[in-house]
């Protein structure tokens, strides 16, 4: 199968999203951008790559209407035997790193290191099955939020200090996400069908039943799988776009992307509103989805999605919560600063003030959101539809305080197009200009794309 | 309007002449004290250079200074130091980038000691900061001001009233403050032989400009355009020198036209002519050479730009008249860019939009200035309106290396030369969105299972 991939380097996440010849949508990936965007650029073309192989294997399973339940599972299965195998690299990181330390001999410390990783495996197992609350599919964020829980338990009886055990994490958790292992999506989803038929969702089914449906999910995935996926162009996009050896036919702006994307989806778009991690954009497109007229907020990244990480990292929440939680705010403090480095300070001094959590909250978002109004107004106001796409979409105090903004400047006509996968615009709208190249002279590949194509090894 | 000529591979004739010219004058100001030489710092946009000239006097303009820090990367420093002696940063940078000069032994461009003034000549056309500007210079140097108001051009015309508000500073203040600096009276035909060599050197430049309506353009009319009009905008405007510089620089370009050759760059003579552009605003100048090479390494070539006018628009038919000096000075004032309203600064870019016939038009706001950039927003929409030529808007400053983000500065020119490749419906073997876009967005959303999107 002939396919074409457009990659959106984010400073925050890096995302691809696979299209075949015919335009339809294949399969979606993201992972986190690491400090190392060659490695998040190839991870983020595995999981389309996976996400490719799950479509294909629906449509092989599509005869049996029942089958659609154990793919629940089966997706679930499939990430948590990607966990264990990181979990494996990551043992054996610490391991050797442990080793060629100070501490080698320190047997009180290798012991703990053991029980802590076997407590994560185990703990993990329960955050695997449908509708368990992840805070994020990141590998770095669920075995980083495990592995300190546990560290703190054994530390609080004593057994070795803390930060010994989350220093030995933080050096081999860098190692293990940027180093490239390739992906064997076959035997993976073999093994995840053993796993799955195993899983609690599916208690109460017969053993024959269990022997039945076995068979034909391994049936399944080797059809899925026989087909070979073959990337014939790829474009870049986004902050990190510029640091890979894409050739510059090969590489648009995130701008122009994000625009064409949205389009596309909402073939109504005429503004486009991304707020990304460093930056926002205002975006006028025409009915083409080409881009008329932007505006980006200069080198400061003040009111980015960015300033929502830190302010949940001095709330010790995750980025999920906030949303939620400024929604339930009786009232919206006035903040006039959106500076991402003043973030923490101008909330704790706030706090110290004895103002409400969520009432301070509702303000960020607003002041957030201000700022990106002013944007939209200098790249030409806001027209009948309007797409808001980017990571800050998915805050839904975000999204409230936008269309309430909007109603009130623009009028309430204004049709706001919000996507739960309003993030992958930029990389949809890269591998749209992928496409267009399919059309006439055929780009060549990136160096990486040409010299990783591992999937289905 | 950068003095120095450093930056081209190839030195052509003209380059050496302007080099000469600069090296001589910073000479001549180092030696000014014991040559017994008067010296008068003014500034740019509505100077009088044919009068200092005639009268003998040496003129230094701040602002060039400034500029001149910033590319040779002292302003940071010179900046901090002014902040250090109580200046907000909310100041204009080429203030600072001076006080802070001056506050640190006011060594010029050419490395040689700047002396003192005689005096201040302010010549007001339209910067309020100016006022402020020669208010602190007058403390730090004890020394005399002479004013020149010159009145805004609300209407977008030159009155004989206004015209003789000009000349009657003019002739009661201006003069007579310079005859004294001077010691001596003016010769009035002095004045008048300089005013032809003025016109001479115009009617020169005009053409460089001009020759930009050719494609390929044989100049860039910002980055390169900066290094032409520094002789005329700075000490040199009624000199022989200046008469020669232009003949040969004119000479040069024209050879260009006939070669079919693109601009010089900083990396050498410019191959594509991908895109042409007309730029409104100051460059920036601590990184001016980065800044240059994110337009020319894409092929994008500055073909008119109204920065380059800031010190006299000549292309609108003004030249100095030796028959009525006094006037056409008043006039010359009286018509600086700084000095026009907006109408008439949209029409003026409408004109250069078409008649150069560009593909796209950029804002570089910077930060420093405000009499340059209030109503860029309005002009860039305008101009859109009438022209259907896209604008493009960028942040930058003048010599405070803080306010210019690479990163972001890159990111949006690149994709404003790609909304200009997307808007012409070509690209390097990219095609333009189809209309069967739309079918496609359908097949994707109805495709809800496909990997969630759509």
């Amino acid at each position: 199968m002939r396919c074409v991939l457009g990659i959106d380097l984010g400073s925050t996440t890096t995302k691809a999203v696979m299209i075949d010849e015919s335009g339809r949508m294949l399969g979606k990936g993201i992972t986190n951008s690491r400090s190392n965007y060659e490695v998040a650029c190839a991870v983020a073309r595995i999981e389309a790559h996976t996400a490719a192989r799950f479509d294909m294997l629906e449509r092989a399973l599509s005869y049996d209407p029942s089958a659609k339940a154990w793919l629940v599972p089966l997706r679930e299965a499939f990430r948590f035997e990607l966990f264990l195998d990181d979990l494996v690299d990551l043992r054996a990181t610490i391991a050797t790193n442990l080793e060629g330390s100070p501490y080698a001999d320190n047997k009180a410390l290798a012991r703990a290191v053991t029980s802590v990783l076997d407590s994560v495996q185990e703990n993990a197992a329960d955050l695997f099955v449908a509708g368990a609350p992840r805070r994020s599919d990141f590998f770095r964020d669920i075995a980083g939020a495990l592995f300190v829980a546990e560290a703190e338990s054994l530390a609080r009886v004593g057994v070795v200090p803390f930060e010994s055990l989350v220093g030995l994490y933080d050096r081999a958790i860098l190692e293990v996400e940027t180093r490239l292992r390739p992906r064997d999506t076959k035997s993976l989803l073999l093994r995840a069908v053993a796993r799955s038929v195993k899983m609690p969702e599916l208690d109460g089914t017969s053993a024959q039943q269990h022997q039945r449906m076995v068979q034909m999910l391994e049936h399944a995935v080797c059809e899925a799988t026989k087909e070979q996926i073959l990337e014939i162009a790829v474009v870049g996009t986004g902050y990190g776009r510029q640091t890979l050896p894409f050739p510059k036919e090969a590489v648009r702006s995130e701008i122009l992307c994000h625009g064409r994307g949205a389009h596309r989806v909402f073939p109504g778009t005429r503004t486009v509103l991304d707020i990304g991690g460093q930056d926002t954009k205002a975006i006028q497109v025409d009915d083409h989805g080409v881009v008329t007229s932007f505006q980006m907020n200069d080198r400061c990244a003040a009111g980015c999605g960015r300033y929502l990480g830190y302010i949940a990292d001095e709330l010790g929440l995750g980025l999920h919560e906030l949303g939620p939680l400024a929604l339930s705010a009786k009232k919206a403090i006035k903040v006039n600063s959106t500076c991402t480095v003043f973030a923490g300070a101008e909330l704790r001094e706030r706090l110290s003030l004895g103002q409400r959590r969520e009432d301070i909250l509702a303000g960020l978002h607003r002041a957030i959101i201000l700022r990106a109004m002013s944007l939209l107004a200098r790249s030409g106001g806001v027209k009948t539809e309007f797409t808001f796409t980017g990571g800050v979409c998915n805050n839904a105090m975000a999204t409230k305080v936008l269309r309430e903004l909007v109603d009130e400047n623009y009028g309430t006509d204004i049709q706001l197009n919000i996507h739960p996968d309003s993030i992958y615009m930029g990389a949809l709208g890269a591998g749209l200009f992928a496409l267009d190249a399919l059309a006439g002279d055929i780009p060549p590949l990136p160096a990486f794309v040409r010299d990783t194509r591992m999937e289905a090894t | 309007m950068s003095e120095q000529v450093d930056s081209h591979d190839q030195k052509d004739k003209s380059q050496q002449t302007q080099k000469r010219m600069i090296g001589e004058h910073f000479d001549k100001l180092a030696r000014a004290k014991e040559d017994g030489k008067k010296v008068v710092y003014t500034f740019v946009p509505g100077n009088v250079t044919e009068l200092l000239g005639a009268l003998d006097l040496l003129p230094v303009l701040p602002e060039i200074n400034a500029l001149q820090s910033g590319m040779r990367k002292r302003s940071a420093g010179y900046i901090a130091e002014a902040e250090k002696a109580g200046h907000s940063e909310d100041v204009c940078t080429y203030v600072k980038c001076d006080v802070g000069m001056q506050k640190s032994g006011n060594i010029g461009p050419t490395g040689t000691k700047l002396p003192d003034p005689d005096l201040l000549l302010l010549s007001y056309t339209g910067c309020f900061t100016f006022m402020k500007w020669f208010e602190i210079l007058k403390q730090e140097y004890n020394c005399p001001v002479v004013m020149l108001h010159v009145p805004y051009q609300t209407e977008g015309n030159i009155t004989p009233e206004m015209r003789d508000y000009v000349t009657s500073q003019l002739e009661r203040n201006v003069i007579p403050a310079l005859e004294k600096v001077a010691g001596k009276k003016l010769d009035r035909d002095a004045l008048a032989h300089r005013m032809q060599l003025s016109a001479k050197a115009e009617e020169d430049l005009v053409a460089v400009w001009e020759s930009a309506k050719h494609r390929p353009s044989p100049i860039d009319g910002y980055f390169g355009g900066v290094y032409y009009v520094g002789p005329i905008f700075s000490s040199f405007r009624g000199s022989e020198d200046a008469v020669t510089y232009y003949r040969e620089l004119r000479e040069e370009v024209e050879q260009r036209v006939r070669e079919g050759r693109g601009p010089m760059t900083p990396d050498g003579e410019q191959k594509q002519e991908k895109y042409r552009l007309v730029v409104e605003g100051p460059p920036n100048w601590t990184s001016f050479h980065d800044f240059w090479r994110m337009f020319s390494k894409e092929g994008a070539t500055v073909v008119s730009s109204t920065y380059t006018r800031v010190g006299g628009l000549y292309d609108t038919g003004f030249r100095h008249d030796y028959r009525r000096p006094i006037d056409s000075l008043a006039d010359y004032c009286l018509g600086c860019y700084t000095n026009l309203g907006l109408p008439t600064r949209l029409d003026l870019l409408e004109r250069y939009i078409k008649d150069y016939q560009a593909d796209g038009f950029l804002v570089n706001s910077v930060k420093s200035c405000n009499s340059f950039s209030v109503g860029q927003l309005l002009m860039l929409r305008k101009l859109e309106e009438r022209t259907g030529v896209p604008g493009g808007f960028i942040e930058s400053d003048l010599v405070d290396p803080r306010y210019f983000g690479k990163a972001n500065i890159e990111n949006r020119i690149q994709s404003f030369l790609q909304v200009l490749e997307a808007r012409r419906g070509k690209g390097p073997g990219d095609p333009l969105p189809k209309r069967s876009e739309g079918k496609r967005a359908l097949t994707l959303i109805d495709d809800q299972k496909a990997g969630g999107l759509p």
